[in-house]
């Protein structure tokens, strides 16, 4: 069993949550690609550790895990306040710095 | 490998689906096929802490999480199609195919040699494995992240707590304010008319009629409409002096034939 196709498989991935984040508007959904982006970064940790043979890309993956999680809870509390102010999830509409 | 094999073209499709389909909602369920698809890969590399995190974590909590987020924001929340950037969405694209080539070119030459594989580190088992190198070598970082948690905790708290800034309205303000609503504009004091009730449909999708015959607009939740599942009372209750598919206008336009027929079965 070699390492390539999971590699492989998390940079699409990895790419597919790029795309996401480059044409969606609505916040929530570019939110959920960035966390395929960082599921994609973890497979590729896991598959790392299983190809050097130490456990030490587990642990990584499982610290991404944790700062994903924190960041998710802000992120999503972030979007909520938005929402609640300017009545919209669209990541155009934020705006405000510009003027 | 077997694994592999099957739920490698799944999640592509579904983390494409994510990305094109309109629906936030349906992007999110497309996101937990990916996330569990990807636990039981993490399975098949030998790394089963992992598995069970992936499903408690990600397909546990923070899913969850999107979808309550999603409820708050309400279901007709689409997505805008005009571009504030001209052609940001075809530049977007262009870019993602760039990227996805290099890194695929890159990732399937950057590994040389068979796997060395984990049954030696996972010879007392996976998760003392890990709990080894949390407690020695990474024990630092791990403390750190106490610390974030909680950030993140307090950092949701004061985000989403909201200072009031007008009294709160009592009972008594709420019931003059309508009384004032229907000396003003003659809006209704009473309680919103209920969905309509037929012979073969009660559900609250369908309206109720008017004496007249036309639908009571009231009658149905704001949420079907915008969902656009509301059904056609007309169609419900067909009249005989109608055609068969009813006014698409949602009027039954009413001279004799203005209650629902017995065709039908309607009876209010």
């Amino acid at each position: 069993m070699s390492s390539e196709p999971f590699l492989v498989l998390s940079v699409l991935l990895f790419t597919i949550g790029a795309l996401g984040v480059l044409v969606r508007r609505n916040a929530i959904v570019v939110f959920m690609c960035v966390e395929l982006m960082l599921n994609a970064a973890n497979l590729a940790f896991v598959t790392f550790a299983r190809q050097h043979g130490n456990l030490d890309g587990q642990v990584a993956a499982f610290f991404v895990m944790v700062v994903a999680a924190a960041e998710v809870v802000i992120g999503l509390a972030i979007i909520v306040t938005i929402f609640r102010t300017r009545r919209s999830a669209s990541v155009d509409d934020a705006s405000l710095l510009k003027y | 490998m077997i694994a592999f094999w099957i739920l490698a073209p799944i999640m592509v499709a579904a983390a494409l689906g994510m990305v094109l389909v309109r629906k936030a909602v349906h992007s999110a369920m497309l996101l937990a096929v990916v996330m569990v698809s990807l636990a039981i890969l993490y399975a098949v590399l030998d790394a089963p802490f992992l598995f069970v995190v992936q499903i408690i974590v990600y397909t546990g909590a923070v899913l969850m999480l999107f979808l309550f987020v999603l409820m708050l924001v309400g279901v007709d929340s689409a997505d805008s199609l005009v571009e504030t950037i001209k052609g940001q969405r075809a530049l977007g694209a262009t870019a993602a195919l760039l990227v996805g080539v290099v890194l695929v070119v890159v990732a399937s030459q950057a590994v040389v040699g068979s796997a060395a594989g984990l049954a030696g580190p996972n010879l007392d088992g996976n998760v003392q494995g890990l709990a080894d190198l949390l407690f020695s070598k990474y024990v630092f970082a791990f403390e750190v992240t106490s610390a974030l948690l909680i950030t993140a905790a307090l950092g949701a708290m004061v985000l989403a707590h909201r200072e009031r800034l007008t009294p709160k309205p009592t009972q008594r303000d709420r019931a003059q304010q309508r009384v004032r609503d229907y000396a003003d504009s003659g809006k209704h004091l009473g309680p919103l008319a209920p969905p309509g009730v037929y012979a073969r449909h009660n559900a609250v999708d369908t309206p109720a009629l008017l004496p007249d015959g036309s639908v009571a607009g009231e009658s149905v939740s704001r949420t079907l409409k915008a969902r656009g599942t509301v059904r056609q009372a007309p169609a419900i209750a067909r009249t005989p002096g109608l055609d068969d598919d009813g006014s698409q206008t949602g009027r039954v336009t009413g001279n004799d034939a203005s209650r629902p027929s017995a065709e039908t079965g309607g009876d209010q």
